[in-house]
């Protein structure tokens, strides 16, 4: 099913438009560049012995007082920033697609559920959906993040817990548009005689729902995703700006970006736009792919 | 209409009755209030009673109606870490915020929609192209790196504007405005269009969106069909019809602007609420963050309603008629 | 009105109101040129009602809209004349030809619903039209508005002008699209399926309309349908359409009893009758050929039983054929 639907318009769409072929080439390479990071960093910035507080604060490579072993130059603390780049985005991409897989699949289940099982589990549903809905997702996840910061305060483990709340508060606020879609194609799916088929045979519904419904939802549901991970990664980046996001441990491009505030002034401009302009790519080639898949998906514009 | 009205309303109240429970919620997880308020070495007596003018031996719901209560008048308690009446505190700050808000909301608007008109019309044009250009740019940059680069270009390289701040304020009772002191103006730039960009980009792609839509309806065909000059038909009838649902969309997107007002806020230090908020968020202050959540999800359903009624107001497909004379 | 069998305006004395002379119509496609209108000619006398009929994608809705210069590019006119009362009008600028449209010419759409603008009222597209065309004041503007909703049957005028669209039925909104179309005193309606979107109890009150209309004010219809019946009630001459070409024109007795074109006989044939006993419906077997691939010489002639040599190579041209002309070459025989 998702063969056959990857091959034809989509794919032929895709080699017609360089932007698009430009766009992904753009998110595979940061990709390639965040998964690998381990072998691909020249250094490693969190290994705490192989930092030189001597070397802190350089310029990149090519500025008079830079040196060739740092190629974007060093923060405060010595680190590498190319280093820092490459495994910060892992962490971005890591946040970013973790909560769009989660958020997917929180939604499309209740979608399903919601669709199919009709009645006051439908209603309820769909009523927080349009509630939630009439606030930004930032907020939501914000908020989310905060109070579940508070709630867990005197947990252990603080930054794993910290990264899961991260990802959980970006799902949770993103939710919905899943499920709105999903529910409406359910609607349609339940009435197909096919379906009602099904039931009279006694098939049990869960099974009805996943192998049925399914996958005729699941078109609609790629492109929201696509579209998601590119505000993902935009709302981790700020969340993490905010100093409430990832913990300073295992800084993302937001945190790099949030240090490097503090050195705007006093001329380490390298700080801050490197990071900028990695996230800045990342988020562009995400958000053209997207714009492109809708377009290439939308039927009416065959 | 009456009927409608008294339901969102309904609605609205249980939202934020939840709302009014999470926040309240809060309190049971911070930890001991008394111990934070009166430190180690006051005496068991001395927590006793404070435990008992705060209410805190009462049972549950007791506790919740009195938050309620208190919070319909804007009574929030005390912030933890500032020690001033939460309510003073978000009063200080309210001004600023709602200055930085009204303002990117304006810019958004008076640009973003005849940009969008202009992209509609003139397809393909170099300015045109422009246009969508710095619409991509601005909803897939994030809020605060659009911020930062600003900072960068025009407070850093170029000198030309402050780079945080508030900058000289005037002050009128409760109510203080930097607007009408040039070094306010000054001040409020940069965090002004950084604000509005996303929105501006917004707004633009949705206005050219549906004004396109609406050209080629029926019944500008049919406008056309009548020889109607082309400024009637674009500026009277399809520009009416592209802002209808245009105006729901935007009312929603005020209240995004509050949300990244946060961000705003944060990257130029404009002391407004939503710094306060942050700032809170990471000291766990939690009746600010308490506060705040009632709040701010008051301004949204208050929101949301008005749109709804404008709405109504302006689609008189929506207004029921009340002379049940409608069709014959 | 006496019935005009043909368009040499020789014969009456009398200049038609329009006249199509050998129109041409393109369509730049991937493919290729596409001819959409291809040497299309015929003529509208004043008070006339000329019927055009035809299958989906024959070309009528395109003529019309080539008359009102409405064309939808890429399209355009790639031939051929269109004369309004002895002036050229195809080769005007796109703001002389606004002038014209909605005061010498006026059209109708199918959909009463979508042609009119759910958030404005009726009386303010009135006004509206009232005066781009004429040079009246606000109030005389209203005035006339009123009294055209009179005209179109419309009950309590002074009332239902301040209505909003959604607020009249699907025959209501008819009439105030009519009313909208006589606003600035056209000289011709060009109506694109007026009645095709209603309820058949209403169609028949709008066709009244129509012929009122016609009569009172002396106003020329060309009445694009594929509804032979409305034809039949409503028109004088009636255009056959072909393959983006005319087959053939007559009077609209002579058309439905006596048609001399093949393509005719089969259209009048496949109608069925209420008196007529008949085990199956008659049709023409085949179909319209789509614009890319019309057949060399007579384009129906795929389809034709009486077709011969000459009809697979030579185009034929409109010839007279007693009560009516047809474009057969068997006529000439």
């Amino acid at each position: 099913m998702l063969k056959q639907w990857l091959d034809g318009p989509v794919l032929y769409s895709f080699s017609q438009s360089r932007l698009a072929q430009f766009a992904a080439a753009v998110a595979l390479l940061m990709i390639c560049g965040a998964l690998f990071a381990p072998w691909l960093a020249p250094l490693n910035p969190f290994d705490l012995a192989s930092l030189d507080l001597n070397d802190s604060l350089l310029p990149p490579a090519w500025a008079a007082q830079g040196q060739g072993k740092y190629v974007l130059g060093t923060d405060d603390q010595g680190r590498d920033v190319l280093s820092t780049i490459l495994y910060g985005s892992r962490i971005s991409l890591l946040v970013g697609f973790s909560s769009v897989l989660l958020a997917m699949f929180l939604g499309v289940g209740l979608g399903l559920l919601s669709g199919f099982l009709g009645g006051r589990l439908d209603a309820i549903i769909m009523r927080i959906a349009d509630v939630q809905l009439s606030f930004p997702a930032i907020l939501i996840a914000l908020l989310i993040d905060g109070v579940a910061r508070v709630v867990f305060a005197d947990q252990g483990h603080g930054d794993q817990m910290a990264i899961l709340v991260l990802i959980g508060s970006i799902s949770l606020a993103n939710w919905v548009s899943y499920a709105r879609t999903v529910r409406g194609s359910t609607l349609v799916e339940k009435n197909k005689e096919y379906v009602q088929a099904a039931r009279v045979i006694g098939v049990p519904p869960i099974a009805i729902m996943i192998k049925h419904v399914l996958p005729n939802v699941m078109g609609p549901v790629l492109v929201i995703a696509t579209i998601n991970i590119a505000t993902a990664i935009i709302t981790e980046a700020t969340l993490s700006f905010l100093g409430v996001g990832v913990p300073p441990t295992t800084p993302s491009l937001g945190t790099m970006i949030n240090n490097g505030n503090n050195f705007l002034y006093s001329g380490e401009w390298w700080l801050v736009v490197f990071p900028g302009l990695a996230l800045i790519l990342l988020c562009m080639s995400v958000n053209l792919l997207g714009d492109w898949l809708r377009d290439a998906l939308n039927p009416k514009l065959q | 209409m009456f009927a409608f009205i008294v339901r969102r309303l309904l609605q609205a109240s249980m939202v934020m009755l939840v709302v009014a429970f999470i926040a309240f919620s809060l309190f049971q997880y911070v930890g001991d209030p008394v111990l934070s308020m009166l430190g180690q070495d006051a005496t068991s007596e001395q927590r006793a009673q404070l435990r008992a003018d705060l209410g805190l031996n009462e049972p549950f719901y007791v506790q919740f109606t009195h938050f309620v209560g208190n919070a319909v008048q804007g009574e929030f308690g005390v912030s933890y870490r500032q020690g001033r009446k939460v309510s003073e505190l978000l009063a200080e700050r309210f001004p600023a915020t709602l200055e930085l808000a009204v303002c990117a909301a304006l810019i958004a608007l008076i640009t973003g929609i005849p940009m969008g008109v202009y992209t509609a019309l003139k397809r393909g044009g170099f300015l045109s192209q422009l246009f969508m250009g710095i619409s991509l740019l601005g909803v897939s940059l994030p809020v605060f790196l659009v911020g930062i680069f600003f900072i960068l270009f025009f407070a850093v390289l170029l000198g030309w504007l402050p780079s945080y701040g508030r900058g000289e304020v005037v002050q009128w009772g409760r109510f203080s405005t930097g607007l009408i002191t040039v070094d306010g103006l000054k001040h409020i730039v940069l965090p002004a269009i950084t604000l509005a960009l996303f929105q501006l980009a917004l707004i633009m792609r949705m206005v050219r969106a549906e004004m396109l839509e609406v050209q080629r309806t029926d019944y500008i065909k049919f406008a056309r069909a009548r020889g109607l000059s082309e400024r009637l038909v674009n500026f009277s009838y399809a520009l009416k019809n592209t802002l209808v649902p245009v105006i729901t969309i935007v009312g929603l997107q005020l209240g995004s602007l509050i949300a990244f007002a946060i961000v705003t806020e944060t990257v130029f230090q404009w002391p407004g609420m939503g710094l306060l908020f942050i700032q809170s968020v990471q000291t766990a202050d939690v009746p600010i963050m308490a506060a705040y959540l009632v709040m701010i999800s008051f301004v949204f359903v208050s929101i949301n309603l008005v749109v709804d009624m404008l709405y109504v107001m302006v689609d008189p497909r929506l207004r029921v008629d009340p002379s049940g004379a409608g069709r014959h | 009105m006496p019935s005009i069998q043909n368009y040499n305006s020789d014969q009456y004395g009398e200049a038609p109101l329009l006249e199509l002379r050998h129109l041409q119509v393109e369509f730049p496609t991937r493919k290729g040129l596409l001819r959409a209108l291809d040497d299309v000619s015929f003529s509208i006398m004043r008070g006339e009602t000329l019927g055009v009929v035809g299958e989906s994608g024959a070309g009528k809705s395109l003529t019309g809209a080539a008359i009102i210069g409405l064309l939808e590019p890429p399209g355009r006119i790639a031939g051929g004349e269109i004369w309004l009362e002895g002036r050229r009008i195809d080769s005007h600028s796109p703001e002389a030809m606004r002038k014209l449209r909605g005061k010498e010419i006026a059209a109708i759409f199918q959909d009463p619903l979508t042609s009119l603008n759910p958030l404005f009222t009726v009386g303010r597209q009135l006004t509206d039209t009232i005066q781009t065309h004429l040079s009246l004041t606000y109030s005389q503007s209203r005035q006339r508005a009123v009294e055209l909703l009179a005209r179109t049957g419309i009950p309590a005028p002074e009332l239902r002008i301040d209505h909003y669209p959604h607020q009249f039925s699907g025959g209501m909104r008819q009439r105030v699209v009519i009313a909208l179309a006589l606003a600035a005193d056209p000289k011709l309606i060009v109506a694109d399926e007026p009645t095709t979107a209603l309820d058949v109890s209403i169609q028949a009150q709008i066709i009244r309309l129509l012929k009122q209309v016609s009569r009172d004010l002396g106003t020329s219809i060309m009445l694009i349908t594929h509804d032979m019946g409305v034809i039949a009630e409503t028109a004088d001459r009636v255009a056959v359409m072909y393959a983006g070409r005319v087959a053939e024109i007559g009077a609209v007795d002579a058309m439905i009893h006596r048609p001399k074109h093949p393509y005719t006989k089969g259209l009048m044939a496949s109608i069925p009758s209420i008196r007529a006993h008949r085990d199956r419906l008659a049709q023409i077997e085949g179909a319209m050929p789509r614009l890319d691939v019309i057949p060399k010489g007579c384009a129906f002639n795929p389809r034709c039983a009486a077709r011969f040599s000459r009809c697979l190579i030579e185009r034929p041209e409109l010839q007279d054929a007693g009560e009516s002309r047809a474009a057969c070459w068997a006529l000439s025989q």
